[in-house]
């Protein structure tokens, strides 16, 4: 028998309305009822709160295909020394995991090299083309959790319209990245006056908002559940509100460089500024963390984007979109939307723990008797500052290099094995 | 006067202030002088090298700059695209290492990606020279269209200056409305609403659609090339309806002051931005322009070397 007691955290599940103080027992990689017995190691986390193991539902782990970016050893690695026992990998690898074969290697891959639960997607279409369905009953059976053509948004509204019939047969959520290429072509940063300064081309909201509100409608037409990934723009919150106001089963996500970064941060050409959808205005940001706050916006997801250094070490219109977020997310969360906005812990740590698992079907997100234990150790008045050089992602591509953050996860647990220990407070064996 | 130059690098009009801009003004004054005697001259740069790095193509910038360095008496590199290992695939940052490898004092590039000149700027010990980034900035035009106007009309404060056309795309709009802003001119940019965004009237300059209603108050018309390739698709009908609307023609130069300045950056096209007759006119300096920017390269050149600035401001 394997114990491990966690002493006098406050105890934070909101999907259980639970938030005291108190111990948590955790035996043989679950949480347990009982009393702990004389063997059990003992962790005092006084001032530090425990919860459910955090989800970021939208990662790329590049495995297969493209490990000089990232593996799923490091993307893992990098999700629980940001506090995240579980995330969702996107499908856009080389191969595209298109099919139940490439599923199959990246579940055992995880289970090789990962150090968190990896949960696949699959496409929506082969080859994340555009042009045909994948085979979306395969993949389910395979153990995709939610299908996407992240990056690729499929421009065809009848193929979207089939790919959401078809999904809804299975009830399986459709995950969209909102981009209208006949608006958005060429565009790398977002339209308006910084773009007009900087002479890039631009990437305007409206190309986001018409998808959006394409996919409104479909999802309302279908009955099929859809997710409008990373929401970078006002229009698209409306959209999204308004949707919702009618019961449509259209959710939306917020990564964490659209809650508090701005289009004029490419005013050096610095592509760790260049992601898509790009950053907007200080009034996109507002819109964005206003529907985080009032639950319109259900998930936040980072878009962990890693890329190698002289991939990104290029021409700004050159240089791929993306950046990594695994490791400052949780911080920049707590900073921006906690300390800064006075949004609640608990409100926080729902759309990283039961709203994703339960809308996902993933099983976790709690830390009552006899679930996985998983689970993060955070405290969140703790200030720390980023430095790209400690991640352990391959990626160094963050926007946030410097910055002061107040809020960090100093230890992860993913079925009762610690994956993260930030100050070294497990015992050494 | 004698002003210390404190810039490392010339990338932009914007990052300037009038002061330093008026800087660059009276040395290239200094410099025109220069190339008005039979020895055109000077010692300046002698030693240095200056690199041309031409990866977008462009002759007469290329060769102005090249002939501004070598009256400067710098030795003189240029590179294009074909001719370097860009070609090849060698990264643009590979380059930059490349060429500070060869201890170059001075790169003056063209790139067809904005802010390509900031990073080399960030990279490099050598001074960098902005001779055009996609379409973000081109301040050397920006300062000879300055130069030649206040040359011509003997100030810059309180003169009224249009800009017409393709200003979405245009680096040489960029820059001239930084510099005539900040030196006391009046802006106003005149285009379809497809090649002249809104957000443009948020930058210190008129936004207008109807280059009739402003023709009668203008000083100087500058007239920007169409490139019809890229433009007739959805953001023209055609080159023939935008030459009818926003083209200079002679009935539309009736309406104009008697000495309006007619500016182009060039290549012209004859027929679309500008009547042929008023190309070659009286009105016209754009072969003045051409001149200036030989004057304005050799005070930029000059400056990012560590000259100290040349006359009066």
């Amino acid at each position: 028998m394997n114990e491990i007691l966690l002493q006098g955290g406050r105890i934070l599940d909101p999907g259980a309305q639970r938030d005291a103080p108190g111990d948590l027992l955790i035996r043989d990689g679950r949480i347990s009822g009982g009393k702990p017995s004389t063997g059990a190691v003992v962790m005092k986390l006084d001032g530090l709160v425990v919860t459910p193991g955090l989800i970021d539902p939208h990662v790329h782990l590049r495995e297969p295909g493209q490990s000089a970016k990232e593996t799923i050893g490091t993307g893992t690695a990098a999700a629980a020394a940001g506090g995240f026992t579980s995330v969702m990998a996107m499908p856009n690898t080389a191969p595209v995991a298109d099919g139940p074969n490439t599923i199959a290697w990246m579940r055992q891959r995880a289970r090789e090299t990962g150090l968190v639960n990896v949960f696949p997607t699959g496409a929506i279409s082969l080859g994340q083309k555009g042009e045909t369905l994948a085979p979306i009953g395969a993949l389910r059976q395979a153990g995709v959790v939610a299908i996407t053509d992240d990056g690729h948004c499929i421009q065809s509204a009848e193929l979207m319209r089939r790919a959401l019939e078809y999904a809804r047969m299975f009830d399986l959520p459709v995950l969209d990245h909102c981009e209208d290429r006949s608006l958005s072509a060429g565009g790398v940063m977002n339209e308006g006056r910084w773009s007009r300064i900087l002479g890039l081309p631009g990437w305007p909201g409206i190309a986001e908002e018409v998808m959006v509100a394409r996919n409104a409608l479909l999802a309302e037409l279908t009955g099929a559940r859809v997710v409008c990934q990373h929401l970078s723009s006002a229009g698209s919150v409306r959209i999204l509100r308004e949707a919702r106001a009618r019961g449509v089963r259209l959710d939306g996500e917020a990564s964490p460089h659209h809650l508090c970064l701005t289009e004029e941060l490419v005013e050096g050409y610095d592509t760790n500024f260049k992601m898509n959808p790009p950053l907007r205005t200080a009034e996109d940001v507002k819109a964005v963390r206003e529907a985080v706050a009032d639950g319109t916006i259900r998930f936040l997801a980072t878009d962990h984007a890693p890329h190698c250094s002289y991939e990104k070490e290029v021409e700004f219109d050159e240089a791929p979109f993306g950046v990594v977020g695994l490791e400052t997310a949780l911080g920049v969360y707590l900073t921006e939307l906690v300390h800064g906005q006075g949004m609640p812990l608990g409100e926080v740590v729902a759309r990283m723990t039961y709203i994703p698992s339960d809308y996902f079907g993933l099983g976790r997100g709690t830390l009552g008797e006899g679930a996985v234990a998983d689970l993060t150790v955070m405290d969140p008045e703790r200030k720390w500052t980023v430095k790209k050089e400690e991640f352990r992602s391959k990626g160094r591509n963050t926007p946030f290099e410097g910055r002061e953050l107040k809020g960090r996860a100093v230890l992860t647990m993913v079925g009762g094995e610690i994956r993260h220990d930030l100050d070294g407070r497990a015992p050494k064996k | 006067m004698s002003l210390a130059w404190h810039r490392k690098d010339f990338l932009s009009l914007r990052e300037l202030s009038a002061e330093e801009l008026n800087q660059v003004l009276a040395t290239a004054r200094v410099f025109k002088e220069i190339l008005g005697r039979p020895i055109k001259k000077v010692p300046s740069l002698q030693g240095r090298t200056v690199v041309n790095l031409f990866v977008e193509p462009s002759t007469r910038t290329r060769i102005s700059f090249e002939l501004a360095a070598v009256r400067l008496s710098a030795d003189v590199v240029s590179l294009d695209k074909d001719s370097s290992s860009l070609r090849k695939g060698e990264t643009l940052s590979d380059t930059a290492r490349n060429l500070e490898a060869l201890q170059a004092g001075v790169i003056v590039i063209r790139h067809r990606s904005a802010g390509a000149a900031h990073f080399l700027a960030g990279r490099l010990k050598a001074s960098v020279v902005n001779a055009g980034d996609g379409a973000h900035e081109h301040p050397t035009q920006g300062l000879l269209d300055a130069f030649t106007i206040q040359e011509r009309l003997g100030k810059l404060a309180g003169v009224r200056v249009l800009i017409v056309g393709d200003i979405i795309h245009s680096r040489v709009a960029r820059s001239n409305l930084w510099a005539l802003t900040k030196l006391g001119a009046r802006v106003t940019l005149v285009g379809p609403p497809t090649l002249l965004p809104r957000e443009f009237a948020e930058l210190g300059v008129k936004v207008s659609y109807d280059l009739d209603g402003q023709l009668e108050e203008a000083d100087v018309i500058n007239l920007l090339r169409i490139q019809h390739e890229r433009m007739v698709q959805a953001r023209l009908p055609s080159v023939g309806e935008y030459a009818g609307l926003f083209g200079l023609n002679l009935e539309r130069f009736q309406r104009c002051k008697p000495g309006v300045l007619l500016m182009h950056p060039g290549p012209v096209h004859r027929g679309v931005e500008i009547a042929s007759e008023l190309a070659d006119g009286t009105n016209s300096v754009i072969l003045e322009q051409v001149t200036n920017g030989l004057a304005v390269r050799m005070a930029v050149l000059y400056l990012v070397s560590g000259g100290r600035g040349l006359g009066e401001s």
